[in-house]
């Protein structure tokens, strides 16, 4: 999938809180969050809304405001430590060592100006190179991201474009000054199908070119398991199962991935012997209040396997295999 | 299921709506974007039809003409054999019989109103009481699985937004409507939410022999949702038929490239090549001919000639695709039968 | 079966859960916000003096004297000092109070309500009709307002009833276009399609889904005009086109002790101190009923 992937450890979160205090209570969005991304590797955040997977990629580049979050634990990326860094490291960090795509291409990129224009900012920020140079850059960028006359779209304005073209756009933008690591935040949930299929393949392809590490959040399961080499499911702010994609998908060993696997209308559709389609399954409930977090496993009152001992405290990380791990006290009872 | 062959509910007839682009001060700009173009199809009492299609294909807008929130510029909606807006069938009553659910669940309720009074308001507005109304409201709220006494008084900011869809799901139901118009109903909603609101639309189905249209992106809820779907590329239909054949064995090649667009959730045998490459494109210029020929495979030099039409092909499919139009001049086309 | 009668009268009632309303949590917002609490204590001070100040006053407001002509402020028997015409300062503002704040309010109230009707109406109705009534408010907007002003109350002539006529036309194109604005935007909102789609008329989805949503901010714009009317009246009675002699009004003062400014010039200074701190105060006030009627959900 990613090649030859480097066993060296790229990113490496450890017990990643982050706590939003700017609200009546505070808002404990992500808790104890583990996550380790090898070098070429691909990791693929799995979740619904509130879960914490955008939260937890927003703190990678530490993209929250300062004031109102509170962020403990550690983030090494490469040789940077992440919550160290000072203002101007921060900004020398961003862009040329990770650097980030999101949902709405629209919203993220500047509408007063043209997009060739923002690349080439990007490129003389981080590098001491003439404008001409580039443009150059640029140019080649978009010609990358397989923009179709990218000469004449380099000077165009992002409301000028459609809308895969503006995430093209956006992914040139973001490798413009070579990257190791790429975090994308919902990149193709606006797209339609037949754009959003192009834009994961080119996401893929750009990502074996430059051996990226690539962090990619999503709730679209189908469109990580097209990307991603790994994938990790959270729940209520807390990673609740961890896996290579074939093993996460064929077995999943966590009740909260195996609900969420089954309420896929995807596994809805073959019909029963009456010929009438099977109701789809579902989780009943609602996720916890983040501002009240239950003191034991956030999914236990969810959970069909749930016992006592689940909502006393919170589970312990089980490793159910070199690569794959779940917090849960019952895999004894998931496993196929 | 529904009957064999259930009586035809709603009929669209070469619909058209077409929408005139402002020229600035210079004479620049004008034009038309050409939003629906030509669209004909019928519902039947019972099944759910299930639209899909890109950007720009005119789902949305076909919906609206449907309920008449828009005028079309040509075509007519036949609702139970009458001309809706005519003689016989006036707009008011018609509203009653068929209604809408929105994509954006916080947009489609007033933030100032209660949710009983937004369910409560169209049945006032055909004459109920308000009393009788309130009360149909809570009893509808109790239906879609939110508990009267917790929701009733409640205002929409206040719910989260599966909630705020089953209660316009509740505001649709209030004037025992015959049809829904479902429009991208769930797609803003998480999985495992999107699952509850489908299952909530199944049974509200069966319990109030209702029918429906149901509009969306995601493929494989509208196959698991619909009876027949249909197919709509910018601003046509390019094949309708029985969901389960579609999905199988699609004719139209943009039908094709559709499904096999979907992500395969096969680790082991990823996509490796994307059916389709661009953007969909936009309806203000569309192509000549056959409007999928400038990305179709299949195209021929007679693609750009010939508009291809919607019609019964190979006895059982309908499809508007020259190479399978009889005598079209497509190579791929059957012959012309000869007529007795 | 159990030949027991129940007393209705003992079955609880079912309770419905209900969260504040709007209007309640917008008055406990406004009610956190300091400032604005200040400056609507400053307003019902006021508007308790154009109620009841005139039994409050220590003075007649008409009692003119020679001999105390502009005195000044600490002057025995007159604490504020006297005009030019030897009345007491303190009684003419504290009656002159009832006059101005009503040249402010009034033109403001009569702006609000055919500005808002004309603003809605050209809102929903689009197409021709919104361009007839807009381009036709705009006319009127583009002339300066003070400018306007005193054109039509010259040729209006002057006086009360006249100046109040005047001032409410200068403030409905500002107030129609405000909502003419707002209300575009909340008719393209899905649940007015949703309204249309029950087949609702016209009237019925304006009067239920489209004025609660549009009169507050429209009212709230309409305050922070209060200050510039009570000014624009207070220049108009200056020019001597609103408010005659010898009624106390701030501006007819502002006016008349033009001349004292040289021989006392804090004297000559109250009234228009008094306009000062009235605007402020309705500033302030339409700022926090903006910020606390700006519930993000």
């Amino acid at each position: 999938m990613s090649g030859a992937a480097d066993t060296t450890t790229f990113v490496d979160i450890r017990n990643l809180n982050v706590t939003f205090t700017g609200g009546r209570k505070p808002v404990q969005a992500v808790s104890g969050v583990d996550l380790r991304v090898r070098r070429g590797e691909v990791v693929a955040l799995i979740g619904e809304s509130g879960s914490g997977k955008s939260v937890t990629l927003r703190s990678i580049l530490r993209l929250h405001n300062e004031r109102r979050t509170t962020i403990t634990g550690r983030i090494q990326v490469g040789e940077h430590d992440v919550l160290g860094l000072s203002g101007t490291q921060l900004a020398d960090f961003r862009g040329k060592v990770g650097s980030m795509i999101f949902q709405e291409p629209l919203l993220a990129l500047d509408p007063v100006y043209s997009v060739g224009a923002q690349i080439v900012e990007s490129i003389r920020r981080h590098e001491q190179v003439s404008p001409a140079e580039a443009r150059r850059r640029a140019l080649a960028l978009f010609e990358r991201v397989r923009i179709p006359s990218p000469e004449r779209r380099l000077a165009a304005y992002p409301h000028e474009m459609s809308g895969g073209m503006r995430q093209r756009a956006m992914i040139a933008l973001a490798l413009a000054c070579r990257p190791q690591l790429l975090l994308a935040d919902e990149p193709t949930t606006a797209l339609d199908a037949t754009v959003q299929i192009q834009i994961l393949l080119l996401l893929r392809e750009l990502q074996r070119e430059f051996g990226l590490s690539v962090i990619f959040v999503t709730h679209d399961i189908g469109a990580a398991v097209e990307v991603a080499d790994r994938i990790a499911v959270m729940y209520a702010g807390r990673i609740v199962e961890e896996g290579p994609v074939a093993t996460l998908i064929r077995a999943p060993r966590h009740p909260y991935t195996m609900a969420l696997l089954r309420s896929r209308a995807h596994g809805a559709l073959a019909k029963t012997a009456d010929g009438k389609r099977p109701r789809l399954e579902t989780i009943a409930g609602a996720p916890p209040d983040l501002a009240a977090l239950p003191l034991g496993c956030a999914f236990a009152e969810r959970c069909g396997l749930a016992i006592a001992a689940c909502r006393q405290s919170r589970p312990p990380v089980v490793m159910l295999s070199a690569q794959h791990a779940a917090r849960c006290l019952r895999t004894d009872t998931t496993a196929a | 299921m529904t009957a064999p062959n259930p009586p035809v509910l709603l009929e669209v007839q070469g619909l058209v709506k077409h929408f005139p682009l402002q020229r600035d001060p210079l004479g620049r700009g004008g034009g038309v974007v050409r939003a629906v173009d030509g669209v004909s199809f019928q519902v039947r009492q019972g099944e759910t039809l299930g639209v899909v299609g890109e950007s720009g294909c005119g789902k949305s807008t076909t919906a609206r003409l449907l309920m008449h929130l828009i005028d079309p510029t040509a075509g007519a909606v036949v609702f139970d054999g009458l001309a809706v807006g005519g003689r016989d069938l006036g707009l008011k009553d018609f509203r009653r019989q068929v209604q809408m659910v929105f994509q954006d669940s916080y947009a489609s309720l007033n933030p100032r109103l209660t949710i009983e009074d937004s369910i409560a308001f169209a049945p006032q507005v055909h004459g109920v009481p308000k009393r009788e109304a309130i009360e149909r409201a809570r009893d509808l709220l109790a239906r879609v699985g939110l508990q009267p006494t917790r929701f009733a008084e409640r205002y929409p900011h206040e719910l989260s937004g599966g909630q705020r869809q089953r209660v316009n799901i509740a505001r649709a139901l209030a004037l025992q409507p015959r049809l829904i118009l479902l429009d991208e109903a769930v797609s803003a909603l998480d999985k495992s939410v999107e699952a509850q609101v489908l299952n909530l639309l199944l049974d509200l189905k069966d319990a109030f022999d209702l029918t429906y249209v149901f509009i969306s992106h995601d493929l494989n809820v509208v196959r698991y949702m619909s009876d027949r779907v249909m197919v709509m590329y910018l601003g046509q239909v390019v094949e309708i038929g029985d969901s389960e054949t579609l999905f199988e064995a699609p004719l139209h090649p943009y039908t094709r490239a559709l499904l096999s667009s979907v992500p395969a959730m096969d680790p082991d045998h990823r996509t490796e090549r994307p059916a389709l490459t661009g953007d969909p494109p936009n309806p203000i210029n569309p192509p000549s001919g056959c409007r999928f020929h400038t990305r179709c495979p299949h195209a021929e030099a007679v693609c750009a000639q010939r508009m291809p039409t919607l019609g019964v092909r190979h006895s059982s499919r309908t499809v508007a695709c020259l190479m399978h139009e009889p005598g079209s001049g497509h190579s791929g086309a059957p012959a012309l039968e000869a007529v007795a | 079966m159990l030949n027991t009668t129940v007393d209705l009268a003992k079955v609880p009632a079912l309770r419905f859960e209900r969260s504040a309303g709007y209007w309640e949590t917008v008055l406990r917002r406004f009610a956190r916000d300091r400032l604005a609490i200040f400056a609507a204590l400053i307003i019902l001070a006021l508007l308790g003096l154009a109620l009841f100040g005139g039994w409050f006053a220590p003075v007649d407001p008409y009692a003119t004297s020679m001999m105390k002509r502009l005195k000044p402020i600490g002057f025995a028997g007159h604490p504020l000092g006297t005009d030019e015409l030897g009345r007491d300062m303190l009684t003419r503002l504290m009656v002159g109070t009832r006059l101005s704040l009503f040249m402010g309010i009034t033109p403001v109230v009569l702006a609000f309500v055919s500005g808002s009707v004309l603003g809605v109406l050209a809102g929903y109705a689009g197409g021709a009709v919104n361009t007839v009534i807009m381009r036709t408010v705009d006319v009127f907007y583009a002339f300066p307002s003070v400018l306007l002003a005193i054109a039509l109350s010259g040729a209006l002539g002057a006086g009360i009833t006249n100046s109040l006529i005047s001032l409410t036309i200068v403030f409905i194109p500002p107030i129609a276009r405000v909502a003419e604005s707002v209300t575009t935007q909340v008719r393209s909102r899905d649940f007015v399609e949703a309204a249309r789609a029950s087949g609702a008329g016209a009237l019925t989805i304006v009067r239920v889904h489209v004025l609660g949503n549009v009169l507050s901010p429209i009212f709230v714009y309409a305050t922070s005009l209060i200050a510039v009317s009570m000014i624009l009246a207070s220049g108009l009675s200056f020019l001597g086109l609103g408010v005659r002699p010898p009624e106390p009004e701030w501006g007819l003062m502002l006016n008349t002790l033009r001349t004292a400014i040289y021989v006392q010039p804090w004297v000559a200074a109250l009234p228009g101190a008094m306009i000062f701190i009235t605007s402020i105060a309705f500033n302030l006030l339409s700022d926090g009923l903006r910020n606390a009627m700006d519930i993000k959900s």
